[in-house]
């Protein structure tokens, strides 16, 4: 293969063959967008969180994803898919995404966070592109995409818009993981550090924060809600392939923007709102369009307001 | 007619007002101290004339062949090439840079040639890069790191590091120059020096001459009139004497240096 | 500073390299190289070419772009359909292939130049995969993802094409090598290379950051629009599988083994990487694996690659060796 795909996940499950009317058929693409801007806020959050506290694009976020989607598939695929091996499938994943975040932050970005930002930014291409070509070298991965397991799909129907279990799950979980985020973010002690350190790290340092205990942990929890995000893509998808996390981890990274990178309401407003955008896209414009377009979003948010929507404007210290 | 004028100047971070009602005029040749305790917003000023911050409020105008040109809104190096060069107050150098080319960087927007000459290597790119080399070599030769021309700039000791700073304002050619704490880091015979100095390039390069810095000695010794400001406002403005004996003065910021008789 | 012995010194290097220009060039027509050696030597010119562009922006100008493949795909297939479809002369649908990426270069670079450096990197990654998406799709001129085949090459005579095309390449790489050289050895080369040291001082030093950013992107885009038209004529066959995301992280791999900023560094490590890539059996099975091991590697042990260790070495030898001196000259750098 050895180029990117674009993804074409799109709920298929769901689009049925009656003709619906415009309103029904808009309602329909609310609700699939709705489903899959959960995962890319998922996945933003992530990308926002580490952006926030040491200013670098993780540009292995992705990767991770995909690393996560891969330790759920080999869980599920070594018990049978039932709700409490899916939790487990989680459980595991989460935990091995933090590990490698953890891991990854001290081996290749703690060495340059004095260096010049853009030898940090080629370090995490390295990163990236080591992880996704490294999972296609190791035999029990490999380069061709599997079937992930998952649930027998069931379609709820209201006044003819169809919600999949799959989407119930994904918007549920997602919407779980945020709120104990946001919990943790903005009412525990190590809450109050991560802020502290994404403000001032000098400060913050002065203060007694053990800055790279914190970054540490802000890895881990952006690893691990990228594998949140990577089995719940891989079974909406339901597919996994090592360069799965990349358009993915692309279209997240513009839902950070949006809503203003290090902006962590900011990062859940972009993931929704870059999922209904892609899914009407698909829906009322073109397929073909639906990876342009978020490319196209993200040059317009540079050249409008490029600190986004919720983003304060920095000016750097003179 | 004052060379630059400011007039009720004030930017907010925030909630918080950094500087406020700034007026000032500096004439011709004068050489002005900007002292207050920390935080009182000086650097601030300072990048607000030159551009790096945008004023909430107020005019800020610079004497161009005697008429007023507008500095607000102006990029950075607009307004260096007016006639405005700075220093930073944490050493700003190209430090991967050798000490010429720290000099001659300063000195591109007045080189001649452009790209198509640079790249066919005309005449003209020859003799301007001579010309160039040579400025630059002289005004490095007056601040006596001349013979350091080729090391980079990180491997200069502090003190020098700082003259290079002034020797690369100093070669955009400005008439005012905006120093931001020239003596920090320095021992109290490198501070005699670097008085000398900025007595001497005021002369010799007909300067008018504003500073920050929080050695006393210095101010006080060079400064023809002191602005004070505190909490984002001038309180006190006038020569060194007057600035010592100053109530308000003593009070927010030299009470305590006054009684151990600095 | 230049003095005349500098120019001469430069003077000495571009006839020796034209001489050994010359010889290769027959040596190649006479059949002494063969014809194999010769398309990797083109091959490896044309990668040099568009890795010295890339080196422009992100090892002098310090703005990581991430899209070359991109700029290259667009100078390839402009080049291609002017020579097919409007029979344009060779050089000049090169040229005009520069133009057009040039281009697009300064459409995408106004935007995003104006900001950090870091949304240059994410637009340049995703415009070069939105240029890609748009090849498969325009496939009335681009032949969609069956690619576009029969592309003429330099020459129609079989004979003469390994000779021909090698010269065609060579004399490109060496305009830009001294293009790129002498911008940089100029006063705009040290405004470019002052924005990459420090934005703010450069600014204030008169420089405007902006101005020089975009000539410095749009230089970068044109060059590697015109290595894309040399790649179309080459290979004579065009997918545009050919110009994803990994390739423009090759010219990357180039510029950064071969120490960012650096002229001598990208041009060797270029004709090294595409030798071993020819010929290393392992290294093609575990290319994608080890060049993003080397990208890390060096960021964190040697970050200015292959030349930092050229120069680790001289300095040593110096150390061991202090009877051969060298005299550091001024405005020499790194």
């Amino acid at each position: 293969m050895g180029e990117l795909r674009f993804s074409h996940y799109s709920f298929s499950a769901m689009q049925r063959g009656e003709t619906m009317g415009a309103l029904q058929e808009f309602l329909q693409q609310m609700v699939n967008g709705v489903a899959l801007g959960s995962i890319y806020a998922l996945i933003a959050l992530g990308y926002t969180m580490i952006y926030g506290i040491i200013k670098l694009i993780n540009f292995a976020h992705g990767d991770i994803l995909m690393l996560g989607a891969f330790a759920g598939f080999f869980v599920l695929v070594a018990a049978t898919v039932t709700p409490l091996t899916f939790i487990a499938s989680f459980l595991v994943a989460m935990l091995i995404c933090a590990l490698i975040g953890i891991i990854i932050e001290r081996t290749c970005y703690k060495p340059l966070r004095n260096a010049p930002r853009i030898n940090a930014l080629i370090t995490a291409i390295g990163v990236s592109m080591f992880l996704e070509n490294g999972a296609r070298v190791i035999p029990q991965i490999g380069p061709n995409p599997r079937q992930f397991p998952t649930f027998l799909n069931v379609n709820y129907d209201f006044a003819g818009v169809g919600i999949s279990r799959i989407q119930a799950i994904v918007f549920l979980v997602s919407i779980a993981l945020m709120i104990v985020l946001n919990i943790t973010v903005n009412y525990t002690k190590i809450g109050k550090a991560m802020r502290a350190v994404s403000y001032d790290r000098g400060a913050a340092l002065l203060m007694g924060i053990n800055v790279n205990k914190i970054i540490s942990f802000t890895f881990a929890i952006g690893s691990a809600l990228a594998a949140a995000a990577g089995i719940l893509f891989a079974s909406a998808y339901p597919q996994v392939e090592p360069y799965m996390g990349i358009m993915p981890g692309l279209k997240a990274f513009v839902a950070a923007v949006l809503g203003g990178i290090g902006s962590i309401p900011g990062a859940m407003i972009g993931g929704f709102i870059m999922g209904i955008a892609e899914t009407l896209t698909k829906g009322f414009i073109s397929s073909q369009l639906a990876d342009a377009i978020a490319f196209g979003i993200l040059i317009i948010i540079l050249v409008v307001k490029p600190s986004g929507i919720m983003g304060r404007n920095v000016s750097e210290k003179v | 007619m004052s060379v630059l004028n400011t007039e009720n100047v004030s930017i907010c971070f925030g909630g918080l007002k950094a500087v406020s009602g700034f007026n000032l005029q500096l004439e011709e040749g004068e050489l002005v101290g900007l002292i207050g305790p920390n935080g009182a917003g000086k650097t601030t000023i300072f990048n607000m004339l030159t551009g790096v911050y945008t004023p909430n409020e107020g005019k800020i105008q610079l004497n161009v062949n005697n008429n007023y040109q507008n500095l607000i809104g102006l990029k950075p190096y607009q307004i260096t090439r007016l006639g405005m060069a700075r220093t930073f107050q944490n050493i700003r150098l190209f430090k991967e840079l050798s000490v010429l080319d720290n000099v001659k960087i300063a000195y591109h927007f007045n080189v001649k040639y452009n790209v198509l000459e640079a790249i066919c290597r005309t005449h003209r790119f020859f003799w301007e890069e001579e010309e160039v080399s040579k400025k630059s070599l002289e005004l490095l030769k007056l601040f006596n790191i001349d013979d350091k021309s080729a090391e980079l700039a990180k491997n200069l000791p502090y003190g020098e590091q700082r003259k290079l700073e002034i020797t690369r304002a100093l070669a955009t050619n400005p008439r005012i120059l905006l120093l931001d704490e020239p003596a920090a880091g320095m021992n109290p015979q490198e501070t005699q020096d670097l008085m000398k100095l900025i007595q001497f390039i005021r002369e010799k390069f007909d300067l008018t001459i504003l500073l920050i810095e929080h050695d006393m000695n210095l101010v006080m010794g060079i400064c023809e009139r002191i602005v004070v400001l505190d909490y984002g406002q001038i309180i006190a403005v006038g020569n060194p004497e007057s600035i010592k004996n100053n109530p308000r003065v003593i009070k927010a910021y030299l009470g305590k240096e006054v009684e151990t008789g600095a | 500073m230049i003095s005349m012995t500098d120019n001469e010194k430069f003077f000495l290097q571009a006839v020796l390299a034209i001489l050994g220009f010359i010889i290769i060039a027959f040596l190649i027509y006479l059949g002494i190289i063969d014809e194999y050696t010769a398309q990797i030597l083109t091959s490896a010119a044309i990668n040099v070419i568009i890795a010295l562009s890339l080196n422009l922006i992100s090892g002098f100008t310090g703005q990581l772009a991430l899209g070359h493949a991109g700029f290259m795909a667009i100078g390839a297939y402009s080049t291609a359909v002017l020579v097919m479809q409007l029979q344009v002369p060779i050089i000049v649908a090169i040229l005009v292939g520069g133009i057009i990426t040039a281009i697009f270069g300064f459409i995408i670079g106004f935007p995003t130049l104006r900001l950090k450096g870091d949304y240059l990197a994410i637009v340049t990654l995703g415009f070069g995969e939105i240029i890609r998406v748009l090849m498969i799709n325009a496939d009335k001129i681009t032949g969609g993802a069956a690619g576009l085949k029969g592309i003429p090459s330099f020459t129609k005579n079989y004979a003469l094409n390994p000779t021909l095309s090698f010269i065609w390449v060579f004399l490109f790489l060496i305009g830009t090598i001294i293009m790129v050289n002498n911008l940089i050895k100029s006063s705009h080369g040290r405004g470019i290379i002052s924005i990459r040291e420090d934005e703010i001082a450069a600014n204030t030093m008169g420089i405007n950051v902006f101005y020089v950013k975009m000539f410095s992107f749009t230089l970068s885009a044109f060059i590697a629009g015109i290595g894309g038209g040399l790649y179309a004529l080459f290979f004579g066959y065009l997918n545009p599988t050919m110009f994803n995301f990994i390739k423009s992280c090759d010219f990357l791999v180039i510029v950064v083994l071969g120490g960012m900023g650096s002229i001598t560094g990208t041009v060797l490590t270029g004709f090294i990487l595409t030798y071993l890539q020819e010929f290393l059996r392992f290294f093609q099975d575990y290319r994608l694996v080890i060049y993003p091991l080397f990208l890390i590697i060096i960021m964190l042990y040697k970050p200015n690659g292959l030349i930092g260790l050229i120069e680790d070495f001289q300095k040593w030898r110096r150390k061991r060796f202090p009877h051969q001196k060298r005299v550091l000259k001024a405005g020499e750098q790194r």
